[in-house]
């Protein structure tokens, strides 16, 4: 479905460790192929050469950052998890739960190249110690679903998965989970309550799922994307990783940027780290005949929308987290000049209003709330002091205020929208709030 | 009613108006040996209950309960928390619009009004003929394409409002 609009021949194996081997016509690559392109290699090479610490040394080296859109660096995370020979074996489990609007990378990675993803893992299982990984997919992927199972099957006969991993005396196997639907599942303590067939409601933290994580036990999740990345280090140094983005960006290695919204040529690109905004821009085409861009997103609907002026800066964690936004998952979302603000706010809103787990009242009740006042605005019947009020909102949905960071993910787009085009949300209002209207209710009559 | 063969095996449990397949109960007992709890194998549980009756009768949720050896809350508290169980009756084909930011962008509204007309149902509703379900869905994770739908296990898109009568033929 998705595209690369890179051409095969374009993607190489030292520059674009993550697509190289895809097809032009989207076939998925197979264990024969996949072997036959140094396809676990990395697996070879780590059970020879690597011990769990020194492994987990070299990713952090390669400063490897989590591209499920908060970028907290992969190696550093595997440092943190609880683990020794006298600590019981837990779990790995790869976040395939992909639900952020705008973001269309996982699936593309699953569907075409399983075997990447399984081999990330199998690196990730043993860095970690893990005894069992779980890939945790959403229930609408049914191509990934399919494609994966048939991987993990030949993978298994091959002997890359199960007990005595290639003759090492290593176990380690992978399984499938799909879900059922519900954004939040994609936070990774909600993720671990719903692999073990629970509600979905995010648990608090500390403790950390590096030290009791699923049924108790240490567990390490990690995006899609992120494990992709993990043969390539192990194959070619931390160094080699780093020189990916050469100058462009301190975080090392390639990235899947993408843009959708009303651009000529909507797709996916494997680009250095640090790529510019308006480089990608230009991939996709431009935008279509007579529209130019007003704003976009840098990572999906849970980031701070931006103006033209930044598609110059670097799309890395650091310098888009200096902008007040969020590089988020890397895929663009473009906003046209004909394109109302107010309404593509509501829309975003509607979305984490019903998106909540509602566990805290800010994200169960406050998101709802939103919906109404922009709702009103949007239809031009808003009342003075509604933009204040959704400001005053944005607040109280903002970091550290509610259990898990969905609130704050809804509150980006929303203070942002209101702080780039206020003037768009002041033409939603036409009405003066006036006096109260209701009477007091008179002292126990209720 | 959907009505699975009563069976002589002592493997279907019944429970109200509802008995439990027993090549269900098998597989449910069979996802549960995948996991060190029984809990876990709860969601797959109404899936597989889903798949034969398209959606999960009231009666399948103590039936489940029992085959996994849980309690009765913990299966209804997660039956209504996913938004791909569906609690009711859908049609044959369930259509998920996706109603997420960047399908927005592509113009979504018009294609969902173009649905509701065409079928003559609102979102959330069955067709009277039992034919077609129309849902939301949160992005489905092909933005390049939208506005993108997902009917059954097929994506498409991007879908335009005119293609929509030669797009259902399909699915009859
Ligand atoms: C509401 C919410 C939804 C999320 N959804 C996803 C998701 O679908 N996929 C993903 O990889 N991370 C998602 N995350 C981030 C995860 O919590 C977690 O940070 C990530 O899986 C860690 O992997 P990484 O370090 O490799 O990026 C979500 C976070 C929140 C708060
Ligand atoms: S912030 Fe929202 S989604 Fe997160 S725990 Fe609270 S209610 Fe649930
Ligand atoms: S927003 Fe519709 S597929 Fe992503």
């Amino acid at each position: 479905m998705s595209r690369i609009l890179q051409s095969a021949s374009e993607r190489r194996a030292e520059t674009h460790p993550l697509t190289w081997r895809l097809h032009d016509d989207q076939s998925p690559v197979q264990l024969e192929e996949y072997r036959r392109t140094q396809g676990y290699d990395a697996v070879t090479k780590m059970l020879e050469q690597y011990t769990y610490e020194t492994l987990t040394e070299e990713v952090k080296s390669a400063n490897l950052r989590g591209r499920g859109g908060a970028g907290f660096s992969a190696g550093f995370k595997w440092s943190l998890t609880m683990k020794g020979e006298d600590v019981p074996r837990g779990y790995i489990v790869c976040n395939a739960d992909e639900m952020e609007p705008g973001t269309f990378k996982d699936r593309l990675l699953m569907e075409q190249q399983p075997h990447l993803l399984i081999e990330g893992m199998i690196i990730a299982g043993f860095a970690n110690r893990s005894k069992q990984g779980y890939i945790f997919l959403r229930g609408e992927y049914h191509r990934a679903a399919a494609a994966i199972q048939r991987a993990l099957a030949d993978a298994r006969a091959d002997g890359w998965l199960g007990a005595d991993v290639r003759g090492s005396g290593w176990d380690f196997d992978i399984a499938l989970h799909t879900g059922a639907g519900r954004y939040i599942c994609g936070e990774e303590t909600a993720l671990i309550n719903s692999l073990e067939g629970k509600r979905a409601n995010p648990r608090a933290k500390p403790p950390f799922p590096g030290q009791s994580g699923a049924w108790g036990l240490p567990t390490v999740v990690n995006n899609v994307e992120t494990l992709c990345n993990v043969p390539g280090i192990v194959n070619h140094g931390a160094d080699w990783f780093q020189a990916l983005s050469g100058d462009l960006s301190s975080d090392g290695g390639t990235k899947l940027y993408g843009v959708s919204g009303k651009v000529r040529n909507p797709g996916l690109w494997e680009l250095p780290m640090g790529t510019t905004g308006n480089r990608i821009i230009e991939l996709a085409g431009g935008m279509r005949d007579g529209l130019s861009l007003k704003s976009w997103l840098p990572g999906g609907g849970s980031t701070g929308f931006l103006l033209p002026e930044h598609l110059e800066l670097a799309l890395d964690f650091d310098t888009i987290g200096k902008t007040g936004s969020r590089m988020g998952t890397g895929l663009l979302t473009v906003v046209a000049d004909n394109q109302s603000m107010v309404s593509l706010t509501r829309n975003l809103e509607e979305f984490f209003a019903r998106e909540s787990c509602g566990w805290c009242t800010p994200c169960r009740d406050g998101l709802p709330w939103s919906v109404k006042l922009l709702r009103a605005l949007e239809a031009g019947e808003g009342e003075s002091g509604d933009i204040e009020l959704l400001e005053q909102m944005a607040r109280d949905l903002g970091p550290g205020k509610t259990f898990c960071a969905h609130a704050p993910g809804a509150a980006m787009p929303l203070a942002s929208a209101i702080h780039y085009f206020r003037d768009e949300f002041e033409r939603g209002i036409t009405q003066s709030k006036g006096e109260a209207h209701a009477d007091p209710i008179p002292v126990g009559s209720v | 009613m959907n009505q699975t063969t009563a069976s002589s095996t002592t493997a279907t449990i019944a429970s109200d108006a509802f008995a439990l397949d027993p090549a269900d109960r098998e597989a449910i007992l069979e996802e549960r040996a995948h996991y060190p709890y029984p809990q876990a194998a709860c969601i797959e549980a109404l899936k597989i209950v889903q798949k034969r009756h398209g959606h999960v009768p009231d009666g399948a949720i103590p039936a489940i309960a029992e085959t996994l050896g849980i309690g009765v809350a913990n299966v209804e508290g997660v039956a209504t928390f996913y938004s791909l169980i569906f609690r009711q009756p859908v049609g044959r084909h369930v259509i998920l619009i996706c109603d997420s930011s960047s399908c927005f962008l592509t113009d979504y509204e018009e294609l969902r009004n173009a649905f509701i007309a065409h079928l003559g149902i609102q979102m959330g509703q069955t067709t009277a003929d039992g034919r077609f379900t129309l849902l939301p869905v949160c992005c489905l994770g092909a933005c390049d394409r939208g506005p993108t739908i997902l009917i059954g296990e097929d994506l498409h898109g991007p879908v335009v409002p005119d293609e929509i009568p030669r797009l259902l033929e399909a699915y009859a």
